[in-house]
């Protein structure tokens, strides 16, 4: 395919997103470096303050502090989607090997059954989750019909609850491309490292995990990313006693009518995310040139 | 289980674990558990979730008269619909040209770009597009819904393509190629339909996607614009009603019946290039 | 190319599609009114009474807090003829130039206002909003759980050993503040750094007895039993009591909150005459019942007092007590807004 063709191919798709996420993102990166006007939007003049807010605040009397909450904020959201993901990953990958050694009409039944709940609206599926773990919900009930516990367990409104429901919302996109990447596996490798006397253990250590590994890296990203900025699973199962930065964020743009600072901190997300991208695609590249 | 000194040589089937099959049945529960509670109330006859007095269609009743969260889901499947036939042609001439254009300069750039909106926190897109839309003086109804819908609907539908391309290889177009056929009809009659499970699947993603998008439907959409999602997050407000409930199970077994369909008009290797696509292509550039 | 043409002649079908669908909604018949309110906040009745008088045909799109308004008119959003703003936010959506002009006051259903609403501080010669529904800002807690006397806003914010881990406060931190400024006896928007210092304190012990600081779902919560003692609006405090009968609704001796829900049409409407129409057709008596009937809160029209259903007229969140201080809030000044936001950033990290 000659140059002008790919470049005509590309345009309509790297357009439409340069015109309507790059931009207004540029737009956001503007934003943080501007004053907040007090009842919303911003104005001039520009500023670096929306950054330096991210270590450093005006205490009540009027004195400049330094204030951790932020990074305590931004360090519990990267632990709870790194959280995420390594779970994602325990549990989507015994599936993922599950769905693969069946027979193929098997598999496509298994991986449909795997991806039918994401057609239900996530914030719906979030409430139904609400309505299973709350005190008077039908875990807590079923529990205490068996007479296994007097009251009810507190499985909501805390973190554990938020963990759930991301590894809940985010588990195919971690099923799926490590099912590829065993789907392409070549039995024979495993068949030949099993002539040689290989433990299942070790055949795992030395044979698929390493060739998974770009599946399993496919689907980090794609779980760590939307994790960490999610909003609308600690919103509804965390009982609002914590905050994320995704709804830190949000607080930004509604309440606290600061949104320089909103901006600021979208930028600091989307700067960790990128970073992880661009270093999961060196490896990767690494990886291929070795092999 | 190491193997100690002598070897054995015990008969070992692989592909037998025992326990995973048990383990993977235990997390298709999981998954599904929130959907059961979900159809299973929508047919309980007391508004309260947590009492159960009896069997009732009226909520499914009410979903039909009810013009309000009608006119939601009508609205969310036009979207939908306008979306994904718009985001499936960009992404299969992205997608083309990732895997079988030129390797230009650029090329790891285009790719970083079409993948942005995947890694972008959400409230920050919906602000900013609802503020670039009014810089530009755009209010075009539900235009707007429509235009930032396709962009975060592009990637969705590109990945199962790329995939698709990647592992389908180019030799069949090669081989049409020496026997001096023009592009257009190669494209027509080979790789479109050797690309076709993966047109689907990535429109099947694109769609799944824009029914699902909350945030940013919730800023950008105009007066008389309200999607599904946004409705029903306003209706928690004041607790939800079982009214949510049938309507999701409506919108469940329509999605069933269209996961039915994709199952029986392709081929079975399908649905594993759609999962293909996500492993060989994010983490590309 | 052909490639090329082919995904943008898709893209363009997709457009006209779209924008054909777009145009039914803008067809003029009698016109067509764009609600834009809180959720759950319109009767249903209402609206199908004003399209048979009026024939002008009304789409409802709603948001969940004043904040989320703020944001989205400021950022552009359009289309809406009608919103509903509350009493704090009025002046600023007046400031900002957000919201237009409707002088009420030469409506000829003005004379049904009750005149001490007539002019409110927020508006006074009623020349941008018109009352929608008020009422006021409490606590309910259920009285099967603590039987000791209550008549106090530490009720709440101290709570006694058996309501522990069962709180529920708002999520918004104006609504919380205010309430627990109104405890400590201090003015709104105080910005004193002792007071301040006091707030975050009051709040970070009361943090342990609270389950969730959500604004949704708290009647449910209630009903449920997932919580049993709550912040809560009096109109949901009514409905929660009405399907749970031990909760009782409570009007604290420190006083509590009063607010108020104002329409107003905000610039750039492209219905600006229905939208007054709509206005002057809420202060018709038998229309602002039919509304406080649906809602469960006060409205500012005397006559409609006789329309109200009875259970709703007697319940005691709908009458609150003479005695009773009430305190009516308004947006602070930007320091104000930094401290507290510093403070529920402090309470919530």
């Amino acid at each position: 395919m000659r140059l002008k063709t790919t470049l005509l191919l590309l345009l309509p798709a790297v357009g439409l997103i340069f015109l309507f996420m790059v931009i207004p993102m540029l737009i956001s990166l503007l934003y943080s470096f501007m004053t907040a006007n007090v009842y919303g939007g911003v104005t001039m003049p520009f500023t670096f303050g929306a950054y330096v807010q991210m270590l450093f605040d005006q205490d009540f009397s009027g004195n400049l502090t330094f204030m951790p909450d932020y990074l305590l904020i931004m360090l519990r959201s990267v632990y709870l989607a790194l959280a995420t993901t390594i779970l994602s990953l325990a549990l989507g990958f015994p599936i993922a090997w599950y769905i693969m050694c069946q027979t193929p009409a098997r598999r496509t039944l298994l991986l449909t059954l795997v991806t039918l709940p994401f057609w239900i609206n996530t914030l719906i599926r979030t409430y139904c989750w609400i309505l299973l773990l709350r005190d008077s919900g039908l875990v807590n009930g079923f529990l205490q019909y068996l007479g296994l516990i007097d009251h009810p367990l507190p499985l909501l409104y805390n973190q554990p609850a938020i963990l759930l429901g991301l590894v809940y919302t985010f588990l195919p996109f971690m099923v799926l491309p490590i099912y590829a990447t065993l789907e392409r596996l070549d039995p024979r490798l495993v068949e030949a490292a099993y002539d040689l006397y290989a433990s299942r253990w070790r055949l795992f250590q030395r044979v698929i995990w390493p060739l998974t590994k770009p599946g399993i890296a496919a689907g980090t990203v794609l779980v760590f990313a939307p994790a960490l900025g999610s909003f609308l699973q600690p919103d509804m199962l965390g009982g609002g006693k914590q905050l994320l930065i995704g709804s830190l964020i949000e607080m930004q743009f509604t309440s606290s009518r600061n949104w320089p600072f909103g901006s600021a901190l979208a930028m600091l997300v989307t700067i960790a995310v990128v970073l992880a991208l661009i270093l999961q695609s060196r490896r990767r590249k690494v990886m291929e040139a070795r092999a | 289980m190491k193997m100690s000194g002598m070897a054995k040589l015990r008969p070992f089937d692989w592909r037998h674990n025992p326990g995973f099959g048990t383990f993977t049945a235990l997390m298709i529960m999981f998954l599904y558990a929130p959907l059961i509670v979900l159809v299973v109330y929508a047919f309980n006859a007391n508004r309260l979730v947590t009492i159960w007095s009896g069997f009732s269609l009226k909520w499914f009743m009410q979903v039909v008269s009810d013009g309000n969260i009608k006119l939601a889901a009508e609205t969310s499947l036009i979207v939908a619909a306008c979306a994904t036939v718009c985001a499936t042609a960009i992404a299969i001439a992205a997608a083309l040209a990732f895997e079988r254009g030129w390797n230009f300069f650029g090329r790891g750039i285009a790719v970083g770009v079409v993948m942005i909106p995947l890694v972008v926190p959400e409230i920050v897109v919906a602000i900013t597009t609802l503020i670039f839309f009014s810089m530009l003086g755009m209010t075009i109804g539900i235009l707007n819904l429509v235009i930032a819908h396709t962009v975060f609907c592009i990637p969705f539908a590109m990945l199962p393509m790329q995939g698709r391309l990647r592992s389908m290889g180019a030799a069949y177009e090669d081989a049409a190629r020496d026997l001096y056929g023009n592009e257009w009809r190669i494209f027509r009659r080979i790789t479109l339909p050797l690309l076709a499970p993966g047109i689907i699947s990535g429109a099947i993603l694109a769609f799944v996607s824009s029914l699902d998008d909350f945030l940013i439907s919730f800023m950008v959409s105009g007066a008389g614009n309200t999607t599904l999602p946004v409705y029903v997050y306003g209706m928690m407000r004041q607790g939800v009603t079982p009214e949510v409930n049938a309507i999701s199970t409506i919108l469940l077994l329509i999605s069933t019946a269209l996961a039915v369909l994709v199952f029986l008009f392709s081929r079975p290797s399908a649905v594993s290039r759609t999962a293909g696509a996500a492993a060989s292509a994010v983490p590309s550039s | 190319m052909n490639l090329k043409a082919f995904a943008i002649a898709t893209g363009l079908a997709c457009g006209l599609t779209a924008g054909f669908a777009a145009s039914p909604a803008q067809a003029q018949s009698a016109g067509v009114l764009h609600i834009y309110n809180w959720t759950d906040y319109t009767a249903p009745d209402l609206i199908t009474k004003f399209t048979k008088e009026t024939g002008i045909k009304v789409t409802l799109d709603t948001y969940d807090s004043n904040e989320t308004l703020l944001a989205k008119l400021k950022a552009g959003g359009t289309g809406y003829d009608l919103v509903v703003v509350s009493n704090d936010f009025v002046p600023i959506f007046i400031d900002q130039k957000l919201i237009q002009p409707v002088n009420a006051a030469d409506m000829p259903n003005f004379k049904n206002l009750d005149p001490k609403w007539q002019t409110r501080s927020w508006d006074p010669k009623a020349k941008y909003t018109v009352p929608w529904q008020w009422g006021t800002t409490s606590f309910t807690y259920d009285t099967s759980v603590y039987t000791g006397p209550v008549d106090s806003l530490g009720t709440l914010f101290n709570p006694p050993a058996a309501f522990r881990g069962k709180v529920s406060m708002f999520g918004s931190p104006s609504e919380v503040i205010n309430l627990a400024l109104v405890y400590m006896g201090k003015p709104i928007c105080d910005t004193t750094p002792a007071d301040l210092n006091a707030l975050v304190k009051l709040l970070e012990d009361q943090k342990s007895s609270v389950k969730v600081y959500n604004s949704d779902g708290v009647s449910d919560r209630l009903v449920s039993g997932d919580t049993e003692i709550a912040q809560v609006w009096s109109g949901d405090a009514a409905r929660a009591r009405m399907q749970k009968s031990m909760l009782r609704y409570v009007y604290a001796k420190e006083g509590a909150i009063g607010w108020m829900d104002n329409m107003a049409v905000p610039v750039g409407a492209p219905d600006y005459a229905n939208a007054l129409k709509f206005i002057n057709f809420m202060m018709d008596p038998k229309n602002a019942a039919i509304e406080t009937n649906y809602a469960g809160y006060q409205n500012a029209v005397p006559g409609a007092a006789r329309y109200v259903t009875p259970a709703l007229a007697s319940s005691p969140e709908f009458n609150p007590p003479k005695s009773l201080k009430m305190v009516f809030t308004h947006s602070c000044p930007a320091l104000a807004i930094k401290d507290y936001d510093r403070v529920w950033t402090l309470l919530r990290q």
